[in-house]
């Protein structure tokens, strides 16, 4: 369906990535946004702060911590409404707790990640991207969800519209991974008029109450939702839970609830992945990579194909469900893969398990504060090259 | 003449002491005792019997003395006892 | 007079629920399905729940506007057992969590319903920050002492010298006064009743419902399997007879009086009854003001 036109700023703007972010959540029809001011995330809240009063029925409130903020979300989506948060790294280990009850109880809400410098208070102003696999395993038990990666701010925009309709799809809390230096750059957004903005709705139940089951699922394995004030009178905990939402406390129910929560992502996983490819079909190198690293790639890629070796690139959007086979395909054409990522290896172990040992996997990263030295990049890909002669 | 005579208005109805039928749910009775210990007119007592769960229920032992305050029904904590005006049917 | 008695009429299920036509006034209040619930004999939360499922009868708002907020402990455990939409989350953030219910829709009247342990240890930093803000919540904290649940630790409530299971040797901390805290962080009603006082608790619940702004009722309740039984304080009937004895009710005490010692006198009452304008009720005159007519007031 079509978007709310109230909050689309339709036009051609000059924005930094996180106000770009701001303008897709508003875009996606967010409603509430609870947040904290941590850097170089701020900016995001700051413009809704800004919007939220005159956009009707918006409404954002700073909580006094990250813990607050990312389950007061959590009680506005069942009011009925779109939320988001968003942090970065201290905030974002904070939010875990509430990240695995947004998975446990299928709450559709977006998590903002701007990543910066780590671990622990790091360098708050300079990019990094070591927040990868945290996105993906920071909270304890089994667990999916679905994490994407932008690399400018137009992306910015265009992806938290996708993030939001991914979250309601499939009822699953989803991790925006931005980073410092694409939260920060500006350049031209070009917002679309409102009606060719299409947006998931949220699959409420049809049933009456009493017939309805609050986390049986559908086909696809997600159940439909209901929300608080609507009659159903109905229970939802973070404790294991059977259909009628009510803790059952043994190993029957665990298997069946916590194994479809996983299955929901993993055998969704072919709808949910997505990544571009540039000159990959002739290559011998593929450089995979996401977010503002693909950038500085591109431009590794033009210089190593002047000295002569074939380059593509895989610029991952969705990073989390992994595209294994993917990878594993292209491993298999013996192609050696460069993993250029700002951390010291994150989703290069992930790539290096999908190749199975059938293509060589090298590591272009660095501890972040920086984007990367284009000639680093250029070294990798010889010594991926050689590997692989 | 006594004082009594004195106050009262003449031809008014006398005022009437209300009434209360307890129901008791022996089964989700856990035994705590707090109807025993606090109904106003020692209405009940702990019974001699065990319902399934080994716990001893109360027992209505001076039932003509219940005034339907509804205290047994408030201070339980498991739902197990109530009363109710057998006229009006009201359940404070 | 006769009697009637239930065991006569009915038939036992297996598990020893409720079958046949007995049926209690406050069950439409309940999930019966769920029944019997988990709580000790003689605790003291039972006897909430009863006296907050009659003040939802007294107070006549449509049920399925209600919403129950509770964290994790004993207490947290009566959201699975009230009949209306109920929500039962982590470990101290029922507090934000009922502030996003309430403020993403205005017209659910929200209830927090949990323990001493998750409002204001765990969740300290939320309880005192939504009072400041006034969101128009009522909060209904079960005062054990302990953190009862996971075997009697203990508490930021727990009074000196009580013996548990983090304080083998008896405590040396100085517990919180929680009608103090409150009425310094500024809710708009504070009170404070023990388990022994039914009708006050009923009607201190209907009160803070009815009002808005941040509600505060703290009740002060026996645990018998764990706080009263280490302190050789006997059972939770025990517990009511030392209430009786032992507590004054004094609504014009200030609360810095309020402290509670583990063998003195308890102080229950209506603390704090006052008017405040609730976090919408500021905003929207606020936005009202600065930016005039292009503000839309906020109902949801």
């Amino acid at each position: 369906m079509k978007t709310d036109p109230k909050g689309v700023l339709t036009g051609s703007h000059y924005l930094d990535g996180d106000f770009a972010c701001c303008e897709g959540a508003l875009a996606a029809g967010c409603r509430f946004i609870a947040g904290y001011p941590i850097t170089p995330s701020t900016e995001v809240v700051e413009r809704f702060a800004r919007r939220a009063p005159l956009v009707d029925g918006a409404l954002f409130i700073q909580m006094e911590d990250e813990l607050a903020a990312s389950i007061a979300i959590q009680g506005a989506v069942w009011a009925g409404k779109k939320a988001m948060t968003v942090t970065s790294g201290p905030g974002f280990s904070l939010m875990m707790e509430h990240i695995g009850l947004a998975a446990m109880t299928e709450t559709p809400c977006v998590f903002v990640d701007v990543q910066r410098g780590g671990p622990s208070t790091g360098l708050p102003t300079l990019p990094s991207q070591a927040d990868m696999m945290q996105a993906r395993w920071g909270s304890h038990g089994d667990y999916e969800i679905i994490a994407l990666s932008p690399n400018s701010p137009q992306e910015c925009f265009d992806l938290t519209i996708d993030a939001f309709n991914l979250s309601e799809q499939y009822r699953v809390p989803v991790m925006f991974m931005m980073d410092e230096c694409v939260g920060h750059m500006m350049e031209r957004v070009v917002i679309p008029a409102a009606d060719k903005i299409e947006i998931t709705p949220r699959r409420y139940t049809k049933l009456p109450p009493g017939q309805y089951l609050p986390f049986k699922p559908a086909a696809d394995l997600v159940p439909d939702m209901f929300k608080a004030g609507d009659g159903y009178r109905l229970h939802v905990t973070g404790l294991t839970h059977d259909f009628r939402g009510y803790p059952v406390m043994n190993a029957e129910v665990q298997e069946q609830l916590v194994h479809r929560l996983v299955d929901k992502i993993r055998l969704n996983a072919p709808k949910i992945w997505r990544f571009e490819e540039t000159g990959v079909d002739d290559a011998d190198v593929v450089i995979v990579t996401y977010g503002i690293t693909s950038r500085v790639a591109s431009e590794a890629i033009d210089i190593a194909r002047e000295k002569g070796i074939k380059v593509g690139m895989l610029r991952l959007v969705v990073v989390w469900p992994f595209p294994e086979p993917r990878i594993f395909e292209l491993a298999c054409q013996g192609k050696a893969m460069v993993v250029a990522e700002m951390n010291y290896g994150q989703v290069f172990y992930e790539v290096d398990r999908s190749a199975r040992g059938k293509a060589p996997v090298v590591l272009a990263g660095h501890g972040g504060g920086t984007v990367h030295n284009i000639d680093d990049i250029v070294k990798k890909i010889e010594e991926a090259h050689r590997c692989r002669s | 003449m006594p004082v009594r005579q004195r106050e009262k208005p003449f031809g008014l109805p006398k005022p009437e002491t209300p009434r209360g039928e307890i129901v008791i749910l022996e089964e989700r009775c856990k035994g705590c005792g707090f109807c025993v210990e606090y109904c106003p007119h020692q209405v009940l007592v702990v019974a001699a019997k065990y319902n399934a769960k080994g716990y001893h229920p109360p027992q209505i032992q001076r039932a003509e003395l219940c005034v339907n305050c509804g205290f047994c029904r408030m201070i339980c904590p498991e739902f197990a006892i109530y009363t109710y005006e057998p006229r009006t049917g009201e359940k404070p | 007079m006769s009697v009637l008695n239930e065991l006569q009429k009915a038939s036992l299920s297996p598990s020893g629920g409720q079958t046949g036509p007995e049926k209690h006034p406050m069950d439409d209040f309940l999930r019966m399905d769920r029944m019997p619930h988990i709580w000790c004999s003689t605790c003291g939360i039972g006897v909430s729940v009863n006296c907050f499922a009659k003040a939802l009868e007294k107070l006549a708002v449509p049920l399925d506007d209600v919403v129950v907020v509770s964290g994790i402990g004993c207490t947290g455990r009566v959201a699975g057992y009230v009949k209306v939409d109920s929500f039962h989350t982590t470990h101290g953030r029922a507090i934000p969590f009922a502030t996003g219910l309430k403020l993403a829709n205005p017209k659910l009247k929200v209830i927090v319903f949990s323990g001493d342990g998750d409002i204001i240890a765990i969740g300290g930093n939320h309880f005192i920050n939504a009072a400041r803000r006034n969101i128009d919540i009522t909060v209904i904290c079960i005062n054990n002492f302990n953190y009862a649940m996971t075997g009697g630790q203990l508490a930021s409530t727990t009074p000196e010298g009580s013996i548990l299971s983090t304080s083998p040797f008896g405590s040396f901390e100085f517990p919180f006064n929680l009608p103090f805290l409150a009425e310094s962080v500024g809710a708009v009603y504070v009170a404070r009743w023990t388990s022994l006082h039914v009708y006050n608790q009923t009607n201190s619940m209907i009160e803070a419902m009815k009002k808005p702004g941040f509600s505060f009722i703290e009740i002060v309740a026996p645990c018998p399997t764990i706080f009263e039984r280490q302190q050789k304080m006997g059972d939770g009937l025990d517990r009511l007879r030392w209430y009786c004895e032992n507590s004054v009710i004094r609504h014009d005490a200030g609360t810095k009086e309020a402290d509670i010692r583990l063998r003195d006198k308890l102080i229950v009452g209506k603390f704090v009854d006052k008017e405040r304008p609730t976090y919408l009720e500021a905003m929207n005159a606020h936005y009202q003001e600065r930016l005039g007519p292009k503000y839309k007031v906020y109902e949801g």
